[in-house]
């Protein structure tokens, strides 16, 4: 469903990713781990096109995407829960969601809004209420939501879990296999490798902006490389 | 009453009426500012084009002999609007687009580049002299005692009150239930973000030079009708007394803006009530540099905090 295809990408003289290549098929939770600063969000910014890649391709529903502007890539059925949940704080929930669907017809929105308010009740509770007085648990199950109002058909994660108390970062993992359960593809990028390797399919581990490892979720989660690396021996 | 209040409430009448026309020049810095953070500095000469705008089509329609004032008056403000609009739309994306993502300093100074284009343009193509039209409405109330002091309030500035409190509703009501209102205000708190949930950004931008310009073009309307008299170099006095409420009031801010306008223009007709005129501007620009030392966030603005 998405192809990257020896992507570099650079910010400027400095080269942030190196000949990566990923591939996420339909209904696959796929993961990518890695340290901070291996460029995994710089991978997630270059498939939605800011920055875009200097060579390499990214084929997404088998149509090149590289190249295009970030609004037109972004209504194609690809969503994205950014770093550090960026919800509009001044605006309230019920603005924050329908920004989500601003391409949408509103009767079309009206119904994910729906899906979305069952899925996570708080929201319904804080409907009218700013993003920005919520708590951060809160807060990204309204990136989450917003996300899903484009009614994408893949989401990129861009860890979720960061900053959250372990009974939220749970209920948040929970969502995700739920959305992958309706069919929607998922592309997670985690510090948290060891929850994250435990619902992925697949996974990458990223070094220095460097595809290294490769392999199914279970298998790199018994990885003595990774298990040394990124699961605390 | 006695005459220091009644001469008090002349200068308030004056100053709210000068102050609502700062006012709506200044939600075009604001907004502006709010989005891209770029001061436009062009915005002061798209207030000037509507000013002249009005006159060349008022005159016009006199000279063809219609004289409903109010179809007259509509019909100003529809192609005023319309000109400065496309000059603000057109500013941007020559001037502004092609720079964005560099440094601000190289907007800024495309800005003034615009500006002085803009006032030689004008220059050139009406002559720099003052273009003067007879007055289109006159009267107004007076009241108080003819003997002590007599207020007057004339429909001139009953107008101007009016026309400026319509057009901030509107606005108000655009920006907080619309749905392109909304993306505004999620542009101006993350415009990358917006951009990353398939929103056009770009369109979102155009828009606010556009509603900005609208917004110059009533004001120049509205103080052409009022002073009668315009030449090609209002739009950078006018444009400084606006940037000076916008910051006033908090840059980025639209009820700041209305506010700055207001307390802006009353400041300046008290100065010239109280003092000899040509302090008004002293004043004017002193509460500028007073509001960015102890209070560079302004009255109603947030702290700018930097965004990790």
């Amino acid at each position: 469903m998405l192809r990257i295809e020896n992507v570099n990408t650079h910010y400027g003289q400095i080269q942030a990713l190196h000949d990566v290549s990923v591939e996420v098929r339909q209904g696959e939770i796929v993961t990518l781990i890695g340290a901070n600063g291996a460029g995994k969000t710089t991978l997630m910014m270059t498939i939605c096109g800011d920055p875009q890649a200097s060579s390499g391709k990214v084929i997404f529903d088998g149509k090149e995407i590289t190249g295009q502007p970030t609004s037109m890539i972004m209504q194609q059925g690809l969503a994205i829960v950014p770093e550090g949940r960026r919800v509009f704080s001044g605006l309230t929930v019920e603005e924050n969601l329908y920004m989500g669907s601003y391409f949408r017809s509103k009767a079309d929105a009206d119904v994910t809004a729906e899906h979305v308010l069952e899925l996570f009740p708080r929201l319904r509770e804080r409907y009218s209420q700013r993003a920005g007085t919520m708590s951060g648990g809160e807060q990204q199950m309204l990136a989450i939501g917003r996300a899903m109002m484009a009614k994408p058909r893949m989401i990129l994660l861009d860890e979720p879990s960061l900053g959250l108390a372990p009974i939220i970062i749970q209920q948040i993992f929970d969502i995700i296999q739920k959305l992958r359960d309706e069919g929607v593809t998922i592309f997670l990028v985690e510090q948290n490798a060891n929850q994250a390797l435990r619902i992925a399919d697949r996974g990458y581990v990223l070094e220095n902006g460097r595809v290294v490892l490769e392999d199914s979720g279970d298998a790199l989660l018994t990885n003595e490389a990774v298990r040394q690396a990124y699961l605390g021996g | 009453m006695t005459e220091t209040s009644l001469y008090l409430i002349q200068q308030l009448i004056n100053g709210l009426t000068i102050g609502s026309t700062y006012a709506l020049i200044a939600i075009g810095y604001t907004m502006v500012y709010g989005i891209i953070g770029m001061i436009n500095f062009a915005h002061g000469e798209i207030y000037m084009i509507g000013s002249y705008v009005t006159f060349i089509v008022i005159a016009g329609l006199m000279s063809m002999g219609l004289v409903s004032l109010p179809i007259v008056l509509l019909i100003a403000l529809i192609i005023a609007i319309i000109t400065s609009s496309t000059y603000g739309w057109t500013v941007e994306r020559v001037a502004y687009r092609p720079l964005r993502g560099s440094n601000r300093l190289i907007a800024l100074i495309s800005a003034i580049g615009m500006s002085i284009f803009l006032q030689n343009f004008v220059v050139l193509s009406q002559g720099s002299r003052d273009v003067a039209l007879p007055p289109q409405i006159s009267g107004g109330w007076t009241f108080g005692d003819p003997s002590v002091f007599e207020v007057s309030f004339s429909y001139m500035q009953l107008l101007i009150w009016l026309a400026t409190f319509l057009t901030m509703a509107g606005l108000t009501l655009f920006i907080s239930k619309s749905r392109m209102g909304r993306a505004c205000r999620a542009c101006s708190e993350d415009l990358g973000m917006t951009n990353l949930l398939g929103i056009n950004t770009n369109k979102i931008i155009s828009m606010t030079f556009v509603i900005g310009a609208a917004l110059a073009a009533i004001a120049g309307l509205l103080l052409g009708l009022y002073y009668g008299v315009v030449n090609p170099f209002v739009g950078f006095m006018a444009g400084l007394k606006a940037f000076t409420a916008a910051v006033l009031g908090g840059i980025g801010s639209i009820p700041g803006a209305m506010l700055g306008g207001l307390i802006l223009g009353v400041t300046e007709a008290l100065t010239s009530a109280y003092f000899p005129s040509e302090y008004k501007d002293v004043v004017a620009f002193s509460l500028l540099v007073l509001i960015l030392l102890f209070r560079p966030s302004g009255l109603l603005g947030k702290p700018e905090v930097e965004k990790v």
